[in-house]
């Protein structure tokens, strides 16, 4: 599995507040989530970002609320992929389980916004298109590849049972 | 080469001798909870995939809370789908309107959650059960949907921290300020997949109470877990009111430790986290002049009984200062009618303080107490994130309860001392 994703950069300790605020979790519905995905962090994002784009933070990204608005918010608004130096562990198994695949990469830190990346989920290698650098990550084992690719756990479980 | 309390309750629940940290287990799970934000994916989750019954009907617990009482026709709707799928699914524990608490306030209370247990729940501060003895974690929506069909969780074995406080407490230092010293020393992700233990002297003295806002905050310091070993207290706090068989577990002396922390508090003073990171804490003499325009006394973290006592210790026979709202939210029902019964409602009202029926309400801005642009509020909750109360461009610190009410009095950031002097 391979994307190729425009960056938006973010900082350290992004919490669950930032990626969708409480006062919209009156609902779960993900296009309307989408509306307001990263808003106190920056109100522009969900019309800035398009189909495929990449979010990478440095440190402890997806922290607090065990909310899985915040992957859901996150794919709805049509992010590929999150990659960041470490993950809140809440966050990190819920983006799984919504089928969003999530990277960590120490030299998370080095990206900015507007670089262009791709991303090989079997091999963890991450390349900055534009600079031709090369990072190696760990990859994502097959089984929550699977997780991923069938769209998230409970797909998953679904495909298991029939 | 002994085990931790968190191994041996996880090892316990896997069917396992042993466990270690880094190991993959599937877990029998005790109680799996939900909440009006979380509950409602899982519902869904459960449709979608056909699943016709929970795994055990005494054993999914889900509790609306957080935008209840309704604060808008689409918070009802949520709150009505748990109402709707407790009812068809004859749930034994589904705490609705009079009944209502918040939910890691009223699980213990109510003594569903006990020592030994393993929980999970849709709710990042499932961790509060710690206190007790038991391992419990908070998960997504999607983790409870499969728990409450499979009655069981996937789970990685997490290294161990150890926290031992030392010393004589100083006064107005309680569970809370312990808490947010370990996390201004450790930083939000200086516990990041690890369970926190806490031990030592301080801690065996520690009420039950103290205990429980101290393993509600180990989620601030990235934790998977925080726990405290059960004794006497715990004992003596479950026996009254267990609806279950529950087993007391301790670590072993020669339990195998990551990192360990080790602190005097003698010198810890009541602190206070300074926005927008639980990890910004400051002791209450190095605070300076911050003026504010709201206090709240309540959550999950500081709306027991004794948090509601703390305050009111303090308040009694004061004011609260002009310009200041001063919001008071006993956490459970129990809390409340207590409350009303000691006279706490009178010296809160004639403070000039509001009153609220139990609800998650401000602490996660959702409703009952928001902050506009520019304001600041000193709360007894447990997060200061950018927008927490409301406007993004509001702030919130965190304290302790006596703290709160002394804030509310002097119309700044205080402490009790300069209240009752």
């Amino acid at each position: 599995m391979k994307i190729t994703g425009n960056v938006w950069k973010f900082g350290d300790d992004i919490d669950t507040d930032l990626i969708i605020p409480a006062r919209y979790l009156n609902t779960s519905d993900p296009g309307e989530l989408a509306k307001h995905c990263m808003e106190d962090a920056d109100p522009e994002f969900s019309g800035k970002v398009a189909q495929g784009d990449v979010i990478v933070a440095d440190k402890n990204f997806g922290c607090g609320s065990s909310r899985e608005h915040a992957p859901i918010a996150i794919k709805a608004a049509g992010v590929s992929c999150v990659i960041a130096s470490s993950f809140a562990r809440i966050f990190y198994r819920n983006a799984f389980n919504m089928g969003l695949p999530i990277l960590e990469c120490e030299n998370a830190d080095g990206f900015r916004t507007g670089d262009k990346l791709s991303v090989d989920f079997d091999t963890g290698e991450i390349i900055l298109l534009e600079a031709g650098k090369s990072y190696s990550t760990k990859p994502i084992p097959p089984f929550m590849q699977e997780l991923v690719r069938s769209g998230g756990l409970m797909k998953y479980i679904e495909k298991r049972i029939q | 080469m002994g085990m931790t309390i968190t191994e041996k309750i996880l090892a316990a629940h896997a069917g396992l001798e042993r466990v270690e940290p880094g190991d993959l287990i599937n877990a029998k799970v005790d109680i799996a909870l939900g909440n009006d934000i979380t509950a409602p994916i899982s519902i869904n989750q459960f449709r979608k995939i056909g699943a016709k019954k929970v795994f055990d009907k005494s054993r999914v617990i889900l509790v609306p809370d957080h935008f209840v009482p309704n604060k808008d026709i689409k918070s009802a709707m949520q709150a009505k789908m748990l109402r709707d799928f407790a009812k068809e699914q004859e749930l034994t524990y589904f705490f609705d309107a009079g009944e209502m608490g918040v939910e890691h306030a009223l699980l213990p209370e109510k003594g569903l959650v006990l020592p030994g247990d393993l929980v999970i729940g849709a709710d990042s501060h499932t961790c509060t059960y710690g206190g007790l003895g038991a391992f419990a974690t908070g998960m997504g929506s999607t983790d409870l949907a499969a728990t409450m069909i499979t009655g069981e969780t996937w789970l990685k074995v997490p290294e161990a921290m150890k926290f031992i406080y030392k010393g004589e407490l100083n006064p107005w230092v309680e569970g809370k300020d312990l808490i947010l010293y370990a996390i201004g020393d450790i930083g939000v992700d200086g516990a990041l997949y690890k369970s926190m233990e806490f031990t030592g002297p301080v801690i065996e003295k520690l009420g039950i109470a103290g205990r429980l806002t101290i393993a509600n905050m180990a989620i601030e310091a990235g934790a998977k877990n925080g726990i405290i070993a059960p004794d006497d207290i715990t004992e003596a706090y479950v026996s009254e009111r267990a609806v279950r068989e529950y087993s007391f577990l301790t670590s072993d002396e020669d339990a195998n430790y990551a990192e360990m922390k080790e602190y005097d508090v003698s010198n810890i003073e009541p602190q206070v986290a300074f926005p927008h990171r639980p990890e910004n804490t400051k002791g209450i003499s190095e605070v300076g002049e911050i003026t504010i325009d709201q206090v709240v006394v309540g959550s999950c973290t500081n709306g027991r009984i004794e948090d509601i006592r703390s305050a009111a210790a303090v308040i009694k026979g004061k004011k609260v200062a002009q310009g200041v709202r001063l919001i008071v939210i006993p956490a459970t029902p129990y809390a409340y009618r207590t409350a009303l019964t000691e006279g706490l409602f009178d010296i809160f009202l004639d403070a000039g303080a509001i009153i609220s029926p139990p609800t998650c309400g401000p602490c996660l801005g959702g409703h009952m107490g928001i902050l506009a642009e520019g304001e600041r509020a000193v709360a007894t909750t447990n997060r200061n994130f950018v927008g927490r109360m409301g406007h993004p461009e509001s702030e919130v610190y965190l304290a302790n309860p006596a703290v709160a009410a002394a804030s509310a009095v002097l119309g700044k950031i205080g402490g009790p001392d300069e209240v009752l002097k």
